[in-house]
C-alpha cells in the first residue's frame, strides 16, 4: 500500500502529453513485452522501471497496443499498490508495518520516519506489508536496496548518507 | 603452492540487507592487501538469520562459521580465517564452530532445504553434485501414473496453507482435457506475502533449480507444456535469481523444448506481482497472470480444471513443488515417514519476529511450539517474557502458552481452532497490545481486500470500529459488551460468508486474541 505519507509532486494527468523519452520508452516496452500471454502486468512493471512512474497519458497508448479498453488499463494500475502514476519526490522509503516488524518497534520508526521525512521534504515514505525479512525486524527498503534490523538512529544516517539509494525520479 | 582460501558470503536479500556486498567487499580488499588468493563463493543462507552475515571458510574439518560480521570486522578476522584454513581454530569471538555442527542446524531434518546454504544458487554444476536433478531423471523414466503413485504415496499436502493433498490435485489435473490445440499450465504461487514467512524468498534465492525440478516433474505427471512463477514484487531478488536460474536451465537442457531428453516440452516463465496481498489467493493469483486486477474467483470451476487461460493448470507454492525432487529422488514412502499422524514430511518453519534466534528450522511435522520458540529461538530477543505467538501468517490465530505444547501438524492444529499455514511463526513479547494488534488484521484485510464480497470489503472496516469503540469504552461495561457482541457476530458472518480466506480468515487472529487476552480489550 502507498500510503500517502506525504504529498505528491504536481499530479500529472492524461492531459499532460508524453515526452519524446516517454514515448520511446513506452514503444520499447510494447515491442518487447506487448505479445506475451496476459501482457499488462509485465508491460506496466516495465514502463514503471524505465520512466519511475506510469503517466496517464500512456494508458491509452497501452490499451490500443494490448486490445483492451482505457478503463481496463485504468483498473489494472490503480488496483495494484506498486503501480504510481506520479513521480516519486526523492527517494522511495518504505517501512515494513506487518506484524513480524510490528513486534519489534515497526510503529515507532514510522513515526520516526515520518517526522523525519516532514522535516526535510525530499523523500517519499510509503508503508510496506512484509519485506520477507521477519526474522530481522524491522525491515525498510529506500529505493532499491533492503536493510534490516532498523533503528531510528540508522535510518537517521541512511537518510542522510547513502547515495546509492537513490530514487528514479521522473 | 600458495593455498587458495575458500570463503562463503551469502548473496540472500536476508544477509544483504545487512550488509553481505560490503563484507563481500572487504575480504576481496583484504586478500588483495595480503596477496592471497582468495576463491569467494556467495551462496545461499543457511538461515542462521541472527548470525547474518555469516561468513564460512573452509577448513579441513569442514566449513566453520563466522558471524555476525560487519564490514569493520574484517580486517581483525582475516589472520582467523587464514589460520583456520591451515586447520587451526581460532579464538575469534565471532567464530560459531564448524557449520553442520551448530546445535541449531545439527538438530534440523533438511530435505527441502539441505542444499540451501551450502552451494553457490545459480551454479548448475554445484546443484548436480548435490543430487540436484535426481528426481527429474526418475520421473523421465516414469509414466505419469506412476508419477502420481509416488507423490500421493509421500503424503505431501500444498505447503501454501490449505494442506490440500497434492497427489490429488495433480491427479484431477491429469485426468483434465485441455481444450483442444490449448495446453495445460503449472503455475507456482510464489506470492509470499504472510508476515512471518521467508521459507519461499529463501528457497528461490538459495536453491532455484529445486523449484524448477519440481515443476518440471509436475509437469511431466499431468502433461502441462508452460508454466508460470508468480513472485511478488518485494521480492526483487529471487524474482532475479529465478529468472537467471531458468535461463541457464532451460539452456542446459534440463527444461524447454525437450525436458531432459525425454522429447516433452515444458517452459518455465517468472512473472511479477505488483504488491497485492490477496493475489496470494488462487484464483486472484490466475487472474493477475491473466493481466487483471487481481479479483478473487467463485469456485467452482476448480482451477485444476478451469485455470490459468480457462485451461487446466495445477497450482502449487514453492515449497510444496519444492519437495517433490526428494519425493520421486527417493521414494515416496521415504518423505512419507517423516512426519506424525496424516502431516507428513517435513515443514520449513520461520522463526520471525520478537525472537531471540530467528531463521529457518525445518523439521517432521510432530514438534511444540515451545520446542521451537525456546529449544531453537532462545525466547524472545527482547529478553521479556513471549506473550502470543501467531501461527501461520495474518490470517493465522495467536496461540497463547497454554497451547505451546500441542503438536504442530495440521489436524492438531485445527482441532484447537489454529492454522499451521505456511510455517510462520511471529513472536511478541508482554509489551504487546493485542486489541491493537488485532484492530490491524481488520485494517490489513479493509487495505488488501479485493472487494468482490460484501462480508470482507464492508466486514474489515466495520471490524476496525467496532474494536476501536470497544477500546474507548473499556470503562464503560454495557457499551463495551454490546460491542462485543457485535464483534463476534461481524466475525461470525466474515467466516461464514466471505468468498476466499482473506475475509473469511481475518477473524481467526481477532478472535483468538479476544478469547485469549481479554484484558487488553478491557474485559
Amino acid at each position: 500500500m502507498n500510503a500517502p505519507a506525504s504529498a505528491a509532486p504536481a499530479a500529472a494527468t492524461a492531459d499532460v502529453p508524453l515526452t519524446p523519452r516517454q514515448q520511446q520508452a513506452l514503444s520499447a516496452v510494447l515491442a518487447e513485452r506487448g505479445a506475451l500471454p496476459g501482457a499488462l502486468l509485465p508491460v506496466l512493471h516495465g514502463v514503471q522501471d524505465a520512466l519511475g512512474h506510469i503517466p496517464p497519458a500512456a494508458l491509452p497508448v497501452i490499451a490500443r497496443a494490448l486490445h483492451l479498453s482505457r478503463a481496463e488499463v485504468h483498473g489494472v494500475v490503480t488496483y495494484y499498490h506498486h503501480f504510481r502514476t506520479t513521480p516519486p519526490r526523492g527517494r522511495v522509503v518504505q517501512i515494513c508495518r506487518a506484524e513480524a516488524c510490528r513486534s519489534m518497534g515497526a510503529e515507532a520508526l514510522m513515526a520516526h520516519a515520518q517526522s523525519a521525512i516532514d522535516a526535510h521534504g525530499c523523500d517519499t515514505l510509503e508503508a510496506a506489508y512484509c519485506l520477507g525479512l521477519c526474522a530481522q525486524s524491522p525491515a525498510v527498503m529506500v529505493g532499491d536496496r533492503l536493510h534490516a534490523r532498523m533503528t531510528p538512529a540508522k535510518l537517521d544516517a541512511l537518510l542522510v548518507s547513502d547515495p546509492s539509494a537513490q530514487g528514479e525520479g521522473a | 603452492m600458495s593455498a587458495m582460501l575458500t570463503l562463503y558470503v551469502p548473496r540472500d536479500s536476508a544477509a544483504l540487507a545487512v550488509g553481505a556486498d560490503a563484507v563481500a567487499d572487504a575480504l576481496h580488499a583484504a586478500a588483495l592487501a595480503h596477496g592471497a588468493a582468495l576463491q569467494l563463493v556467495r551462496n545461499g543462507s543457511r538461515g542462521l538469520l541472527w548470525l547474518e552475515t555469516l561468513v564460512e571458510v573452509a577448513t579441513p574439518q569442514g566449513r566453520v562459521a563466522y558471524g555476525p560480521v560487519a564490514p569493520d570486522d574484517v580486517p581483525a578476522l582475516w589472520p582467523a580465517l587464514v589460520a583456520e584454513a591451515d586447520g587451526t581454530p581460532s579464538a575469534h569471538p565471532l567464530r560459531q564452530g564448524v557449520t553442520d555442527q551448530i546445535p541449531y542446524l545439527a538438530l534440523q531434518e533438511r530435505l527441502t532445504f539441505r542444499r540451501v546454504g551450502i552451494t553457490d544458487p545459480l551454479s548448475l554444476d554445484d546443484y548436480a553434485a548435490h543430487g540436484g536433478w535426481a528426481g527429474l531423471q526418475a520421473a523421465v523414466g516414469m509414466d505419469s501414473a506412476a508419477i502420481l503413485h509416488e507423490v500421493t504415496h509421500s503424503g505431501l499436502r500444498g505447503r501454501g496453507g490449505a494442506a490440500f493433498p497434492a497427489g490429488i490435485k495433480w491427479k484431477t489435473v491429469a485426468h483434465a482435457v485441455a481444450t483442444p490445440g490449448a495446453t495445460k499450465y503449472v503455475v507456482c504461487n510464489a506470492d509470499e506475502g504472510d508476515s512471518g514467512t521467508f521459507a519461499d524468498r529463501m528457497l528461490m534465492e538459495g536453491d532455484p533449480y529445486l523449484l524448477i525440478e519440481g515443476m518440471a516433474i509436475a509437469a511431466l505427471a499431468v502433461g502441462a507444456t508452460e508454466g508460470y512463477v508468480y513472485i511478488r514484487s518485494e521480492y526483487p531478488h529471487a524474482v532475479a535469481t529465478l529468472t537467471e536460474a531458468v535461463a541457464r536451465a532451460t539452456a542446459a537442457g534440463w527444461i524447454g523444448d525437450d525436458v531432459c531428453r525425454s522429447g516433452r516440452a515444458f517452459h518455465l516463465h517468472v512473472r511479477m506481482g505488483a504488491g497485492s496481498y490477496v493475489c496470494g489467493e488462487e484464483t486472484a493469483m490466475l487472474e493477475s497472470l491473466e493481466g487483471k486486477r487481481g479479483i478473487v474467483r467463485a469456485k467452482p470451476p476448480l482451477p485444476a480444471l478451469e485455470g490459468l487461460f480457462g485451461q487446466p493448470t495445477v497450482i502449487n507454492n514453492v515449497l510444496t513443488f519444492a519437495a517433490v525432487p526428494t519425493i520421486l529422488a527417493q521414494g515416496g514412502a521415504f518423505y512419507r515417514n517423516y512426519g506424525v499422524g496424516r502431516s507428513h514430511g517435513t515443514l520449513p518453519f520461520q522463526l520471525a519476529g520478537n525472537i531471540r534466534r530467528g531463521g529457518l528450522v525445518e523439521k517432521a511435522f510432530g514438534l511444540t511450539l515451545r520446542e521451537l520458540l525456546y529449544g531453537f529461538g532462545g525466547g524472545t530477543a527482547s529478553g521479556r517474557p513471549v506473550k502470543a505467538v501467531q501461527v501461520g501468517g495474518p490470517l493465522g490465530t495467536y496461540v497463547p502458552e497454554s497451547q505451546w505444547d500441542v503438536p504442530l501438524d495440521y489436524e492438531a492444529y485445527a482441532a484447537i481452532g489454529a492454522v499451521v499455514g505456511h510455517g510462520g511463526l511471529v513472536v511478541h513479547d508482554d509489551t504487546a497490545d493485542m486489541a491493537g494488534l488485532a484492530r490491524y488484521a481488520m485494517e490489513f484485510c479493509a487495505l488488501e481486500s479485493c472487494g468482490k464480497c460484501t462480508p470482507c470489503r464492508i466486514g474489515s472496516t466495520r471490524g476496525v470500529e467496532v474494536i476501536d469503540r470497544i477500546t474507548l469504552n473499556r470503562h464503560q461495561p454495557v457499551v463495551r459488551d454490546q460491542q462485543v457482541t457485535l464483534l463476534r457476530d461481524l466475525c461470525e458472518t466474515m467466516v461464514g460468508g466471505s468468498l476466499c480466506a482473506m475475509g473469511g480468515m481475518t477473524p481467526f487472529p481477532v478472535l483468538s486474541a479476544l478469547n485469549h487476552y481479554p484484558a487488553d480489550f478491557g474485559l
